[in-house]
């Protein structure tokens, strides 16, 4: 179980610098999902993290202790790759006994700990094999079991499944997910794009965009109180709709009028916002043909996606070309090119000011 | 035939080794486009053979016999005696003992350039790929640049620096010019071969808490077996057959096989003796002509898995 703290991390290759001072604490025995765009410097973190590149400024704590300079081994990490990276001429025990052979584990212990690992993962009949007789599954479960053996302070996941097909990857999600209840003392960060990987596993998110931390919180935290105009989009799928508004007090109450929508009264709002430009963001979730809530847009169906138990409904609205998107109920009948009304309540209604900060309501 | 398949798939020797082709076996055995192809095949084969198929009959004949001036005829009665004596007993300069010392000269020369310049460089090469250290890329320009350089500018230099070490004339003397000219070429082979081995093997085996040498045997020098032998194929033919440096950096005591040879052909003195001349050469060349049908098939892969980045 090991603590980790970040203050101030930054990571130059030459003259560009791609992480611009990353603070964070990480607790013991947390599942910490690192999340962003590509680019957005969520592996060049967790590189940093394991020891594979060095740190150019700031401090890395394990427990208290500076580990900046300490090798990947020394700091007690294991790590999970998106290509697995088992090595091509050693068998699946070999594999996964070859970092405690290297620590001088004596062999009785290195076998007991192999076949425990093997047999939670249930990869025992494969432990002779090569890699190279492995689906692309059973390799990550090597890959996995070979990190567990090693029993590390800080476990640490780089896209573990993104070569997986989407099947595999549903199955492979929820076996890590009970890997973190069987592991609970372990410290564990985990990168990915994908936000329903982040979403699912994680105990915090650490949503990053190009190099800057832009909000740490637990997954429902993040979907409902966004700190930006960012996070609201990347977090939740499809993603927010934003529109344009203009916000008019009226006492404690704000009005909001989107551009091509209708007012809508927002009650107590009026304390923390002034009058002005402002973005309106209302998730697809949240818009409903039903009458409930107030009713905000209308437009026309340009676009029905029905994915069964719900469907996605493009909706044009007078003057603009974004369509606004809803995620409706799938039993209703949505027509192409119907004309319909969508409605919100006025409480899951988001508020970002001119620089895409939230409007705390 | 090398598989295309068996290319990408770095160290793994085992496939695709089988060969030859998969599936059903074609219907048409004499279509017109196998007859285009192996009749090319055969014409361009016949224009390489026929030369040899020359050199080993007249090695085969007596003196009387070459007089007669049928070249392309088998010999009429097989003799050895030429083999014997370009062996043992043909003269150059003052020695009579034929290409055997020649022989020697060049396994003690071969042997060792050969494994001194495939250790460092593979070391040199896994180094570059691998850990990018502080002027790794001035350093590697450095050495490539030397493989551009003609050897005839640094020829006089390096007998000099050989005689200011007291190595010139001896066989370690060759032995370190060898080592030193195979350097940047081999560097590179050794470099490019690494890095198309993925990164994140290289990653997993620091994570699993190995160092600079544990990574390199444990785990690098197992997979790239093809590329050993590449180096390996390219050195003994390149150092064999060498003949530039073996006459500048020798004395005539160590004078390396090729330049026997050469002193046998090419005496002036005497009636010139086409058997025994065409028995050197071909002993000359047997050495890489062996390494060649040993290894063929590993040297096509291995250049193959060098090139082709997977």
């Amino acid at each position: 179980m090991a603590e980790l703290k970040l203050t101030d991390i930054r990571k130059s290759f030459g003259s560009l610098e791609v992480l611009h001072g990353i603070d964070l604490e990480i607790r013991g025995g947390e599942f910490v999902v690192f999340v962003g765009p590509s680019g957005c410097g969520k592996s060049t973190l967790l590189r940093l993290i394991a020891g594979l590149e060095d740190i150019s400024g700031g401090t890395l704590e394990f427990d208290g202790q500076v580990v900046n300079h300490k090798s990947p081994a020394e700091r007690g990490i294991a790590m999970v790759f998106q290509s697995y990276a088992l090595y091509p001429h050693m068998t699946v025990y070999d594999n996964m006994a070859f970092g405690m052979k290297l620590g001088g584990g004596g062999k009785a212990e290195i076998e007991k700990r192999v076949r425990q690992a093997a047999e939670i993962l249930q990869i025992t009949p494969y432990l002779d094999r090569l890699p190279k007789q492995l689906s692309g599954g059973q390799r990550q479960r090597v890959a996995i079991g070979r990190a567990i053996v090693r029993d590390p302070r800080v476990f640490l996941f780089d896209e573990p499944l993104s070569n997986l097909d989407a099947a595999l990857r549903v199955q492979t999600r929820i076996e890590i997910a009970r890997l973190k209840e069987r592991m609970a003392d372990t410290t564990m960060i985990y990168v990915t794009h994908d936000q329903v990987e982040a979403m699912t596993l994680a105990d915090r998110i650490v949503v990053l965009r190009a190099g800057y931390v832009e909000q740490v919180g637990t997954p429902m935290e993040l979907y409902h109180t966004p700190a930006n105009l960012f996070v609201a989009q990347f977090i939740g799928s499809p993603s927010m709709n934003i529109v344009a508004a203009r916000a008019t007090r009226d006492g404690e109450a704000l009005v909001v009028e989107p551009e091509g929508g209708r007012r809508m009264y927002l009650p107590g709002a009026g304390k923390v916002v002034g009058d002005g430009p402002i973005q309106f963001g209302v998730r697809p979730e949240d818009l409903t043909i039903s009458g409930e809530g107030q009713p905000v847009f209308e437009g026309l169906v340009t676009l029905v996606e029905r994915l069964g138990e719900s469907q996605l409904v493009y909706v044009e609205r007078p003057g603009s070309d974004e369509p606004l998107v809803a995620k409706l109920p799938g039993h209703l009948e949505v027509e192409r090119g119907a004309r319909i009304e969508l409605s919100a309540n006025p409480d899951v209604v988001r508020l970002f000011d001119a620089d895409g900060k939230a409007v705390a309501l | 035939m090398v598989d295309p398949t068996g290319i990408t798939l770095h160290g793994e020797v085992g496939a695709g080794a089988d060969g030859g082709p998969r599936g059903p076996r074609p219907r048409r055995r004499f279509s017109r486009r196998n007859i285009f192809i192996y009749g090319t095949l055969i014409v361009v084969s016949v224009y390489y053979l026929l030369p040899l198929y020359v050199m080993i009959v007249t090695s085969l004949k007596g003196m009387p016999e070459i007089r007669l001036g049928n070249i392309f005829a088998p010999p009429m009665e097989i003799t050895f005696q030429p083999w014997v004596k370009a062996w043992a007993q043909a003269c150059t300069g003052l020695n009579c003992d034929g290409l055997s010392r020649g022989f020697m000269n060049s396994v003690i020369i071969t042997v060792p350039s050969v494994i001194i310049s495939i250790v460092i460089a593979s070391v040199n090469g896994y180094a570059l790929a691998n850990w990018r250290f502080k002027g790794a890329d001035v350093f590697f320009t450095i050495l490539i640049f030397g493989a551009f350089i003609p050897y005839q500018v640094m020829l006089y230099p390096m007998v000099i620096i050989l005689r200011e070490m007291g190595i010139y004339g001896t066989l370690g003397g060759l032995v370190l010019v060898h080592t030193v000219f195979g350097m940047p070429i081999l560097t590179l082979l050794f470099r490019n071969y690494f890095t198309s081995i993925p990164e994140e093997l290289f990653k997993a085996a620091r994570v699993d808490g190995a160092g600079f040498w544990t990574i390199y045997f444990k785990i690098m020098l197992p997979m790239s077996l093809p590329i050993f032998v590449v180096a390996m194929i390219i050195q003994i033919t390149g150092i064999w057959n060498d003949f530039l440096f073996g006459v500048v950096y020798t004395r005539p005591d160590t004078y390396p096989m090729t330049v026997q040879l050469n002193n046998i052909v090419n005496s002036v003195q005497g009636v010139k003796e086409y058997n025994v001349n065409m028995a050197a050469t071909l002993l000359t060349g047997l050495v890489p002509l062996v390494i060649y049908f040993i290894s063929g098939k590993l040297f096509v892969r291995g250049i193959a898995a060098g090139a082709v980045k997977g």
